[in-house]
């Protein structure tokens, strides 16, 4: 059975764009809503021995003057986390470094026995920090990358290669900025790892892709690229699966904490599979990639590239 | 055979397969039985659950932690009711064994009341711990469990950032006296002058143009200075003294590295089993206590900076321009201006109780530097009065809102208080005593200053606290969604792939193996994303073997199995190559931007695609050769 993937790159073009458009949307809109890490403030998390409602520990906190205080169920009813934006009163003396045990106390006196499971504090330097180094490795990533392929491949290899990862990139983005899911320093390793996934995908399409191409003689671009994409559609799938088992497994129970790490990789890894098959390869035919592209290189010179 | 390749196929000697495709050196298989063994010799320790365990250690060299004392250490617990499994001394300090976590608070709180009698200084640590339990044989072959990162085990990690302006004004500060004493040991009358540091400059003010260029001469003939020029500031002529960036780069690194060594000190006093107190990038500081819960306590002693200036109160033939007003007892003191010495000159001090009056005192020894000077300025002055000036920074960030940029504002908050004015009866020496503090700050004083003065103000600028109860339930979570993860890919590969999907299950299970194996002998911190990438890790690593097996499915259309086998195999390489090198280059981008949480993930990530290389290709080939390497092989399951 053959499946005629390049026929229907149209749709997938198409498919893409809207996604691509609506992530772009999301992201311009409503924005990527960046977790402490990033933004700087303090996150504290504390564990009641009975379920709370997130409302009285809103209105505890607001009585205490904690007013710009995010609050929310975490995980479990029990669990109540809550995130305090960084100081901007400009009186502020304050040190944000002790509020966890503040707000902890206050707890424990209004509202009964509270654990202080987990507090952190994130200086807005430090956070301003973070959010250029990730956008840096992002890029660093990005750029390594397509060297390693132009030097392993060609440079229209290594354009459909990007051009799938920024794709991926982009929708995973997308897709917590949509939801508003928290993007933290956890996700954006994530991100990375999308990065890496999908790269391998698409190499192990390239790589099948540059093999018929050099040992095929008949046959269109178009045609080699579908055999090529039919040949390795079983393992990309499989390997896609296992990937997805795992991922499924952590995001049921591996815990709040871990969560947001397992759904942008899980999102990536679905993205990554589609766009392995779809977006370089269109790319590649785009490009319009010949058999000279890819002639193989006369003895002399294989042996002395490393 | 359509050879892309450069590298791969040489290297594994893959060159004869085409004529006799039974072959495969028998190297291989020792080389993946060697690993094998070694890997699960280095991966047991994680099996054996780790004790809940009291550390006890201690500072002072005249007492010492044996056998004895641990015994009867243990016994004073078990008198508690605490149910003990065993003690021992381990040559720095003693263990306590014990079975639960709420007998290790128990016990914490017993042993600090009878060691550490209330009013003394803290002679003992008594902190908490986790002991392995890594049986001896393991120990010997130097296997350890993985070490747990904050967010499993439970702890606080501080980020501190050292303020290097401070530092840089305190260099500037040196640098003025240094050229001032110089001046007046060579008669060179200059203006006095209290802010003489500016701006990252050194200002020393004359009366004319003439004294100034003479003592600008005789300043550069030291070489001393990096730089050093005549200007004219405020209508009166000066002398310009700068640093240089070399200069400044050493001033940087050593008020990190002082601050450090202090900061070791200062946490040794609170009693944290396995501290890490370590340098981050230029000026950060960042310290993980696992194991400590109590944020306040720790942070007290951070950033807090206490010392102590000696000083004489003024005498009537002083110029009023070399003295200082402060307030003692409701009354103004006019105090010279000039240290005899200050906290620097410490070596140590200890907190007691003042025998006679029963209030606190500190009972301070000097350098012998200090201690010289201290008798030399006493010495001729025995009837007069010495002031003892405390002094107490603590560094406050402040956030404003300006165009809607928050902006932090650092700046130290200073107490200087006048503790102490006493007539001096005779010459003092190298050790004395002080009193006039309170309980606790005479506790703080005694160990701020034995801890060792910081070079410059520091401020928190991260810190995460984990609770001990999240920290195992992070654990728990972790460790079972490795399993669900590894048992469905068990299962998935075995139904896809029958008799391979056993062979790249055997693989997958190795990998696993040789992977926390390979972290443990390292050393490297298993965090929760680490765990993630783990999880991460069976999940990819299969691909390896996917990418072998679907090549030799479709060889097999082609040919007889043991030449599909082989094709499978050489071909699938270069693939396997390809693909992991650049998912190694993505991990390693990580692990360079990353600190803590991140960069678990990337090590984790990193050494899982080794090790998944090494057993597709080691491993699962061998086994398939030991399977099908027969020659009239005519089916295989796959």
């Amino acid at each position: 059975m053959t499946i005629d993937f390049m026929g229907k790159r149209t749709l997938a073009v198409m498919f893409s764009g809207v996604i691509l458009v609506g992530s772009v949307v999301a992201l311009t809109v409503l924005g990527v809503n960046r977790g402490l890490d990033f933004t700087g403030g303090a996150l504290i998390e504390v564990g009641f021995s009975e379920p709370v409602e997130p409302a009285i520990v809103r209105g505890v906190l607001d009585d205490a003057g904690y007013a710009n205080a995010v609050v929310q169920n975490f995980g479990s009813e029990t669990d109540i986390l809550i995130r305090v934006p960084p100081n901007k009163g400009a009186s502020g003396t304050s040190n944000q470094s002790t509020l966890g045990d503040q707000i902890s106390a206050e707890l424990g006196a209004k509202i009964g026995k509270v654990e202080l499971r987990r507090s952190e504090f994130v200086g807005p330097a430090v956070g301003d920090e973070l959010t250029e180094d990730g956008g840096l490795a992002l890029l660093a990533a990005l750029g390594m990358i397509m060297v390693y392929i132009m030097f392993r491949f060609t440079g229209k290899f290594a354009l459909g290669a990007v051009a799938a990862l920024i794709h991926d990139v982009v929708i995973t983005i997308g897709a917590f900025a949509a939801f508003q899911w928290t993007f933290n320093l956890p996700e954006l390793a994530a991100l990375l790892a999308v990065i890496g996934y999908s790269l391998n995908d698409t190499i192990v399409v390239s790589d099948r892709i540059r093999e018929n191409f050099r040992s095929t003689r008949r046959g269109t671009s178009a045609e080699i690229i579908n055999y090529s994409l039919n040949q390795t559609i079983g393992r990309t799938l499989v390997t896609s699966l296992t990937t997805l088992f795992v991922l499924v497994a952590l995001l049921l129970v591996g815990g709040e904490q871990i969560a947001g790490f397992a759904r942008a990789l899980t999102i990536g890894v679905v993205i990554g599979t589609y766009s392995s098959i779809y977006v370089a390869a269109t790319i590649l035919l785009a490009l319009q990639i010949t058999r000279q592209d890819l002639a193989v290189p006369d003895k002399e010179s294989a042996d002395s590239v490393p | 055979m359509a050879d892309n390749g450069v590298f791969g196929q040489n290297l594994f000697g893959n060159r004869n397969d085409s004529k006799n495709p039974h072959y495969y050196p028998v190297w291989r298989y020792f080389v993946a039985l060697f690993v094998l063994v070694l890997a699960c010799i280095y991966a047991a320790p994680n099996i054996y659950p780790p004790d809940f365990a009291i550390q006890i250690q201690t500072d002072n060299s005249d007492l010492k932690i044996g056998e004895r004392f641990m015994t009867q250490a243990a016994e004073i617990l078990v008198g508690e009711g605490i149910h003990v499994k065993g003690s021992d001394a381990t040559g720095k300090g003693g263990l306590i064994r014990l079975g639960t976590d709420t007998d290790q608070l128990r016990a914490q709180a017993v042993l600090d009341k009878r060691l550490n009698p209330g009013g003394q200084d803290r002679q003992f640590v008594i902190a908490l711990n986790l002991a392995p339990t890594t049986p001896a044989w393991l120990q010997n072959l130097g296997a350890q469990p993985m070490t747990l990162g904050l967010d499993l085990s439970g702890g606080i990690h501080f980020v501190l950032e050292v303020d290097m302006e401070s530092a840089i004004a305190k260099a500037l500060n040196d640098e003025a006296e240094k050229a001032t004493d110089y001046l007046r040991k060579e008669n060179i009358r200059y203006r006095a002058s209290s802010n003489m540091v500016q701006e990252n400059l050194v200002r020393i003010p004359f009366a004319t143009d003439t004294t100034r260029d003479q003592a600008l001469r005789r300043l550069r003939s030291t070489n001393d200075y990096d730089s050093i020029v005549a200007s004219e500031s405020q209508g009166s002529p000066v002398v310009e003294i700068g640093i240089g960036d070399d200069t400044r780069a050493t001033i940087e690194d050593v008020a990190v590295e002082q601050n450090l060594t202090g900061l070791r000190s200062r946490i040794n006093e609170l009693g944290v089993a396995e501290p890490l107190v370590q340098r981050l990038g230029r000026s950060r500081i960042v310290i993980d206590l696992p194991g400590v819960q109590d944020s306040s306590e720790a942070k007290r002693l951070l950033d807090k900076f206490a010392t102590l200036e000696f000083r004489l109160v003024a005498k009537p033939e002083d110029r009023p321009s070399s003295l200082e007003v402060m307030s003692y007892e409701g009354r103004t003191r006019r105090l010279q201006r000039a240290n005899i010495v200050t906290g620097d000159s410490v070596i140590n001090a200890i907190q007691g109780l003042d025998p006679e009056t029963g209030l606190p005192q500190v009972n301070i020894e000097l350098d012998s530097e200090g201690g010289e000077r201290m008798n030399r300025a006493t010495g001729p002055n025995i009837g007069h009065s010495m002031a003892i000036i405390f002094i107490e920074q603590k560094p406050v960030i402040a956030r404003e809102l300006i165009d809607d940029e928050i902006v932090e504002k650092r700046s130290i908050r200073e107490e200087r208080r006048l503790i102490s004015v006493a007539t001096i009866q005779a010459a003092l020496g190298y050790r004395f005593r002080i009193t006039g503090l309170s309980m606790s700050e005479a506790r703080d004083l005694a160990l701020l200053l034995r801890a060792g003065a910081l070079a410059a103000p520091m401020y928190i600028v991260e810190e995460r606290t984990v609770g001990a109860s999240l920290g195992q339930e992070n654990i728990d979570r972790g460790v079972q969604a490795v399993m669900i993860g590894f048992v469905s890919v068990l299962l998935f590969m075995l139904v896809y792939y029958k008799v391979f999907g056993l062979v790249a299950n055997i693989a997958l299970t190795m990998n696993l193996t040789v992977l926390i194996a390979v972290m443990s002998l390292l050393g490297a911190t298993l965090t929760l994303p680490g765990i993630a990438g783990i999880v991460l890790t069976v999940g990819m690593a299969v691909d390896a073997n996917v990418l072998i097996f679907s090549r030799i499915r479709e060889e097999l259309a082609k040919s007889v199995p043991s030449i599909a086998i082989q094709a499978g195999y050489g071909r699938a390489f270069l693939t396997i190559l390809d693909a992991n090198i650049t998912t190694l280059l993505v991990a390693l981008i990580l692990l360079g931007i990353g600190s803590g949480p991140v960069a678990g993930f990337a090590v984790t990530l990193s050494i899982g695609i080794l090790t998944s290389m090494f057993t597709a290709i080691f491993v699962s080939r061998g086994i398939v050769h030991l399977v099908y390497g027969r020659r009239q092989v005519q089916k295989v399951w796959i």
